[in-house]
């Protein structure tokens, strides 16, 4: 018994190499799409403080939006543009109504400010553009939908090529990203906020201008995410219960850290994805990817509580 | 012809003052009474220092002509402030800002995480003269502070005391100010690195026309630079005066400067001073 859990699927691992592989690749690509979300989580964590519940319905209500307008008669090119234009609409709107009136209330008071923006996309969703499941508009997107086969270790790996899609954009979206906070005098103005809101404020940033635009880069995010991964899975408000798998991620990363963000959510995928088909499944009665990741957190918490990779605070002595 | 000539005296009289704080009072958080009718004038092109002890009201003051109360639940709530001929109170911080009044919070407060450069151009964040302008200033505060030129590349974070507060009042000075508000720039640093940071300040005012209004508590230092001073007790002026009268003052050199003339006295025998009622011009 304790060999079978201990020691075999390890064995496993390197008697099928190819297998393995194949689940790794699989733990990436939904690695990186947790990673996404959680990057938005932290981006809007990190310059006004505020944990933003909402970030999962987000997704869904752009991949919706998408959808909506494309069956409206609008061709993909243009619903695009349309959907980041609703998007910015909806961050705007977010600043003026919800974030404005409630400056300088306790953070708790702005959590249960999101879950009430939480509950009005759901509805305002539903209302909209109905509460039935729908198919993202893949192919008029243009991202390609077959396969291929890689050939390592004389086995065989499967490479949907929807998820390489997923992955490109992802890799894009995080790069122009982080090139947009390191490079830009809005990106500085970002970080400078998330590093001390008086000064900043002092110094002449204004809160809602930078506000808005964390929230609309957010709701950019949370575009890119609708998109692959209802590529991948339909686009329904069960989407919105992926964003619940930042939580680990962002226990895992840090709420402040970009990298650990990213680095952060694609460990939890590719873990979950091997603990699922190593142990779960064999042992577990599979299904494990819904808890796997919380309890990992939980462990790693234990050891270290600004997570793994919690910014660092710097104090003089 | 009369009303005119009256009009350009005013304007004239404008043109003489860049700060008049009128009579204000701050409540915090809707209770708490922190000045009790603060009026001062900071002439254009002056350094007026505002001395005091701790919790006396300075760094209020300072937050109620910045515009930074209402972060903090505080506000005006009688009185009013003027900036170069704007009301103050209709302004938004950033407005401020670009208007030519900035604030160097007591603290530094440098951003952390951001190297001292970064920090530097933060200070730009209001500006519209493009890239060239910027750099142009930026090459102009490493004249004035070399020591941020060396750790330029450093995260503000991990810089001492004093380089910080070099990088704060560098800051400050990227965004073109008018004035700027100076929130107890002595606060732990080591003597001699006070005088050298004063000393940057009456170049600054000199050179660039930069106007002071100062926070101190170490009156001393403060005195020696500053052209005119105000002593606040208490959320009240209770003296003001030239710079230099202020430092021959029997009182003030007991209580502030510590260098009391004969021997100990009682608080009984102390002048008490009455503050002076100040009406809206």
């Amino acid at each position: 018994m304790l060999y079978d859990v201990l020691i075999d699927p390890f064995v496993q691992m390197v008697a099928v190499p190819d297998f393995f592989l194949q689940v790794i690749w699989e733990g990436f690509v939904s690695g990186v799409l947790y990673a996404l979300i959680a990057l938005g989580f932290v981006l809007i964590y990190k310059s006004s403080r505020i944990f933003n519940f909402a970030q999962g319905i987000m997704v869904v209500f752009s991949a919706l939006t998408l959808v909506g307008l494309h069956s409206m008669g609008i061709p993909a090119i243009a619903a695009v543009p349309l959907t980041l234009l609703v998007m910015y609409l909806l961050a705007m709107s977010v600043e003026r109504v919800v974030l404005r009136p409630l400056v300088n209330q306790p953070d708790i008071i702005l959590f249960m400010a999101t879950i009430g923006i939480t509950l009005f996309l759901i509805g305002f969703g539903e209302l909209v553009f109905g509460g039935e499941n729908k198919v993202m508009i893949t192919e008029q997107l243009g991202i390609p939908t077959g396969a291929f086969e890689l050939e390592p270790f004389g086995g065989f790996v499967l490479i949907e090529q929807k998820d390489v899609t997923a992955v490109t954009m992802a890799i894009l979206l995080v790069v122009g990203l982080l090139l947009f906070l390191d490079r830009t005098k809005m990106g500085r103005a970002i970080r400078a906020l998330g590093d001390d809101h008086q000064a900043a404020l002092s110094v002449g940033i204004s809160l809602s201008t930078i506000w808005v635009l964390v929230w609309f880069i957010a709701g950019v995010i949370a575009l890119v995410t609708g998109i692959v991964w209802g590529a991948r899975a339909g686009v329904s408000f069960a989407l919105e219960v992926i964003a619940y798998k930042a939580l680990p991620v962002l226990m895992l990363g840090g709420l402040e850290s970009v990298s650990g963000a990213i680095v952060g959510g694609i460990a939890i995928g590719i873990l979950e994805k091997i603990f699922e088909i190593y142990w779960g499944q064999p042992f577990l009665g599979g299904n494990t990817e819904t808890w796997f990741p919380f309890i990992f957190a939980l462990l790693v918490l234990l050891f270290r509580p600004q997570g793994l990779f919690g910014e660092r605070i710097i104090e003089r002595i | 012809m009369n009303v005119h000539a009256a009009k350009t005296e005013a304007n004239d009289s404008a043109a003489e003052t860049i700060l008049s704080v009128n009579n204000i009072e701050v409540i915090y958080d809707h209770v708490i009474l922190v000045l009790k009718g603060v009026s001062l004038t900071v002439p254009k092109g002056g350094i007026v220092a505002l001395l005091g002890a701790n919790g006396a009201g300075k760094t209020t003051t300072l937050k109620a002509v910045s515009n930074l109360l209402s972060a903090e639940r505080g506000e005006v709530t009688k009185g009013s402030i003027h900036f170069d001929g704007d009301e103050v109170q209709a302004l938004s911080p950033n407005e401020l800002v670009r208007r030519g009044c900035i604030q160097v919070m007591e603290g530094r407060h440098c951003f952390g995480h951001l190297s001292i450069e970064e920090n530097l151009l933060t200070g730009a964040y209001t500006r519209r003269d493009g890239h060239a302008a910027v750099r142009a200033d930026l090459e102009m505060v490493y004249t004035y502070f070399p020591r941020l030129r060396e750790r330029r590349q450093s995260q503000a974070g991990y810089t001492s005391g004093g380089e910080q507060q070099m990088c704060a009042i560098g800051r400050a000075l990227m965004s073109r100010p008018k004035m700027i508000l100076l929130d107890e720039p002595s606060m732990g640093l080591a003597p001699q690195l006070v005088e050298e940071i004063f000393e940057i300040v009456r170049q600054l005012n000199d050179k660039e026309g930069v106007s002071f209004l100062l926070a101190e508590q170490n009156t001393n230092v403060a005195l020696k630079y500053a052209t005119y001073g105000y002593i606040l007790e208490s959320g009240r002026i209770v003296l003001d005066g030239d710079a230099k009268a202020l430092r021959e003052n029997e009182d003030v050199k007991e209580f502030y400067l510590g260098v009391g003339g004969e021997g100990r006295r009682s608080f009984r025998n102390v002048k008490h001073y009455k503050r002076r009622k100040r009406w809206l011009a």
